[in-house]
């Protein structure tokens, strides 16, 4: 039997851990927060089909109470330390010994303070994808005013596909969280107009045309090709904000009462840890940099050092469930070699 | 008017020294807005006891014209190098412009040697065969706004007339326009980047102000060089500050304070303009905002004489910004020297 | 006074000015037009735009900013061919949209009359 240390208890963290286990290994999680699930805690309805992720949540907690692994809650890794084909990993006062470790410690949105321009933490209602989760689970969406918003716009690529800070990549999930968010709001708040704000829209997978067709035909979602340069603040407090209506090809200019940031994936913090810990190579994206990109997405450029999850690449959930158990036959692989 | 809520990133703190100062003065503002400058020396000096030279020396950066095209970049260096050899000469290393294009000008330069030194050996060769002369790259570069910026808590415990309204409690609401080549060049060396740069609405909040967040806020006051230098751009220039008046009205500002010249200058006249040619206003009851200069509006708090600041060489009325505060003045002297000669009055059609 | 130069009207649509009335009346009618992606799939094959300087994705853009002052000379430049009809990808009844827009603009003068 063979000894896992898996970093991270989000979603990848535990599909690998599940996969692992049912295999026939010996599996510790070690998490930073008090709970499994990550960010899928914070989300209140998926795309495309409105699935609550409290449903994801049970699936996730009836997978894990099947099999023996140890959860290490509120804990992390201090020091990580190679012996031949096993690892020591550090955390507290407990020493674990591993023969194979995975990364898995997925992202941080990215910090919309870092675009001033767009006024989130100075102006009131400036808010992002996570806060208007928030919003959906309270199922409250009153502004500062006291009021429900009688205009959102929702402002895509917020932190990714921008070399002002650094983020050349597309964060992938944004522009359909967008839409989804918007039919979301718009099924609370009929009366709302929602604006998409977008520089280019990537429906790319199953369903997620179909989503925005939808946004647009029986949801009256408004897109409007063009980058938000800039919000500020009219005289009774409400949001304006500056664009280009990129197909009239004229500036544009709009009052509103809540702006909806998408910020991108950031992996940089957590990844630079890890990386360091484990002396793993990382793109300069932030993203951990696999041994091959179509055929070894979870391996990476230490010795038995896996990774899963969105600190390889940004993912779905989907994408991450498949990534994770990828990743599980590829460690599979490697401890039969040992 | 509720303020926005903005604290300045590590990203974007300036240095700024604390004293000797070698100053470099502005064409513009000699000519349209003169008391500043004095004004400037006067603060420094009188009430925070810094040491500064005005040096007769020195000359224009020739930023205008390198902005319009007609200097090249190889002279605008080595004009820049003299200056920097009389600060050297004069015993400074802390250099100070009065004038936004300058400064941006003296940054502009001074990072470009940093990455092409051999660009900065050329300069050295070219000042050495046309003056014999040498120089060193200052320690600190400023602009003038900078300094007062610093000492705004100093000059605030000197304060005679906060930025408040005497009838109502009220601060007073004011609009700060920053001047494009302060931060939008390069955004690290102005204190609080481009986005909320902080050096006027510092010296608004220490003083007693409220500063006013409006959608045009960056927007460029239209001046542009070459769209004001030729008339017939003239009003592609009116017509970006237009465009800011226009922005800023509903929040019925009390007075605008400008960092630039150029925009002290067009903020100004181009309200007279468009009310002459239009018969619009953008003041609250239709009247004309006030214009001032950080160094105007510093002589002000600290209960300078208005006609000494210049105040009388603005084409819109500060007057009734002086009413508002409780600042008394003269108005038989409002258009006479020192001596009591008169310095010549233009009544406007429609402005007063 | 005359200074030599003049002011200029800013370019900028302003959204709060939107006058939504033709477009609500013809999606009432043609609520196809919500799900027009601005391809310009119909602006390329368009017999009229060929020929002179009618762009129907435009219109469509036109209506939906409220920009309405010069929608009468646009339509009346539309030859209701249907050619954008064939191509479009969404399936927007263009051919309807032009003809709504006719219909309302009568409409909303006789309303105003």
């Amino acid at each position: 039997m063979n000894n896992i240390v898996i970093i991270g208890g989000g979603i990848a963290g535990v599909e690998t851990a599940c996969t692992l286990a049912e295999s026939g290994n010996r599996v510790t999680i070690i998490e930073r927060t008090g709970d499994i699930g990550g960010k899928l805690n914070r989300w209140y309805c998926l795309f495309p089909d409105f699935k609550k992720a409290d449903e994801i949540k049970k699936y996730l907690k009836e997978r894990i109470a099947k099999f023996d692994i140890e959860l290490k809650l509120n804990s992390e890794v201090d020091k990580a330390e190679r012996n031949g084909d096993q690892w020591y990993i550090y955390t507290g006062n407990v020493r674990y010994t591993a023969d194979a470790v995975v990364i898995a410690t997925g992202y941080e949105l990215f910090d919309a303070t870092r675009k001033e321009e767009l006024g989130y933490k100075i102006y009131d209602n400036v808010i992002t994808q996570g806060d208007l989760e928030d919003k959906f689970r309270a199922g409250d969406f009153k502004t500062t005013f006291g009021e429900n918003p009688k205009r959102v716009a929702i402002v895509h690529c917020v932190g990714s596909r921008d070399e002002k800070c650094h983020n050349l990549y597309c964060s992938k999930v944004c522009c359909v969280t967008g839409v989804k968010q918007a039919i979301e709001l718009s099924k609370f708040l009929p009366e709302t107009q929602i604006f998409c704000y977008y520089m280019d829209l990537r429906m790319y997978d199953k369903h997620f045309e179909e989503l925005y067709r939808t946004a647009q035909e029986h949801h009256n979602i408004q897109f409007i090709r063009g980058r938000v340069s800039e919000v500020s603040q009219t005289p009774d407090h409400r949001l304006a904000i500056k664009t280009e209506d990129t197909l009239s090809g004229r500036p544009m200019k709009m009052k509103l009462d809540m702006l909806v940031l998408l910020a991108g994936m950031d992996t940089k913090k957590h990844n630079k840890k890890v990386s360091e810990l484990f002396d793993v190579e990382r793109e300069e994206s932030g993203f951990l940099k696999s041994k091959d990109f179509h055929i070894g997405a979870g391996i990476l450029s230490q010795k038995g050092v896996f990774a899963a999850g969105c600190c390889i690449s940004p993912m779905s959930i989907k994408e991450t469930i498949e990534n994770a158990r990828s990743s599980a036959v590829q460690i599979n692989q490697y401890l039969k070699t040992l | 008017m509720k303020e926005p809520i903005y604290t300045v990133s590590r990203d974007y703190r300036k240095e700024i020294a604390d004293d000797k100062y070698y100053y470099a003065r502005s064409c513009i503002r000699q000519n349209f807005f003169p008391g500043s400058e004095v004004t400037f020396l006067r603060v420094l000096k009188e009430n925070l006891g810094r040491d500064i030279w005005d040096d007769p020396h020195h000359t224009t950066c020739t930023g205008i014209g390198y902005h319009s095209d007609v200097v090249p970049f190889n002279t605008i260096q080595t004009v820049i190098a003299r200056q920097f050899s009389l600060m050297t000469e004069n015993g400074y290393e802390n250099f100070v412009a009065s004038c936004v294009t300058s400064f941006g000008m003296y940054i502009e330069i001074t990072e470009t040697w940093k990455h092409h030194p051999e660009q900065l050996e050329q300069i050295r060769e070219y000042l050495k065969k046309a003056t014999g002369r040498e120089f060193m790259i200052p320690k600190n570069i400023a602009h003038t706004s900078d300094i007062v910026y610093k000492f705004r808590m100093r000059i605030a415990e000197q304060m005679k007339y906060p930025l408040v309204n005497r009838r109502t409690g009220q601060p007073l609401k004011i609009v700060d326009h920053i001047g494009c080549h302060y931060a939008k060049m390069f955004p690290d060396k102005g204190e609080g980047g481009a986005e909320f740069t902080q050096v006027l609405q510092g010296m608004i909040k220490a003083w007693g102000g409220a500063t006013v967040d409006y959608p045009e806020r960056r927007h460029c006051c239209g001046f542009g060089f070459r769209q004001y230098l030729v008339q017939a751009n003239r009003g592609y220039s009116v017509s970006n500050s237009k465009k800011k008046f226009e922005s800023m009205q509903p929040y019925e500002p009390d007075a605008i304070l400008t960092n630039c010249p150029g925009c002290a200058m067009f903020l100004d006249r181009w309200q007279f303009v468009i009310s002459e040619m239009h018969g619009i206003r953008y003041g609250k009851d239709n009247t004309t905002i006030p214009v001032f200069t950080y160094e105007e509006m510093a002589g002000l708090v600290l209960g300078y004489d208005p006609w000494d600041l210049g105040l009388q060489m603005h084409q819109v009325d500060p007057r009734p910004f002086l009413d508002k505060i409780g600042i008394p003045y003269d108005n038989d002297r409002m258009y006479k020297t020192k001596t009591g000669k008169n310095i010549g009055e233009y009544i406007p059609q429609q402005t007063r | 006074m005359d200074f030599g130069f003049s002011t200029l009207e800013a370019r900028s649509i302003d959204f709060d000015k939107f006058d939504g009335r033709i477009l609500r009346y013809v999606l009432q009618y043609e609520p196809s037009l919500l799900v027009c992606l601005s391809c310009g799939g119909c602006t390329a094959t368009c017999s009229a735009g060929n020929l002179t300087d009618f762009n129907i994705r435009r219109l469509q853009l036109m209506l939906r900013r409220g920009e309405v002052e010069n929608l009468q000379t646009e339509i009346n430049k539309c030859m209701l061919c249907g050619k954008c009809l064939l191509v479009c990808p969404r399936g927007v009844n263009l051919r309807n949209v032009v003809m709504l827009i006719k219909k309302a603009l009568v409409h909303f003068k006789n309303q105003e009359n």
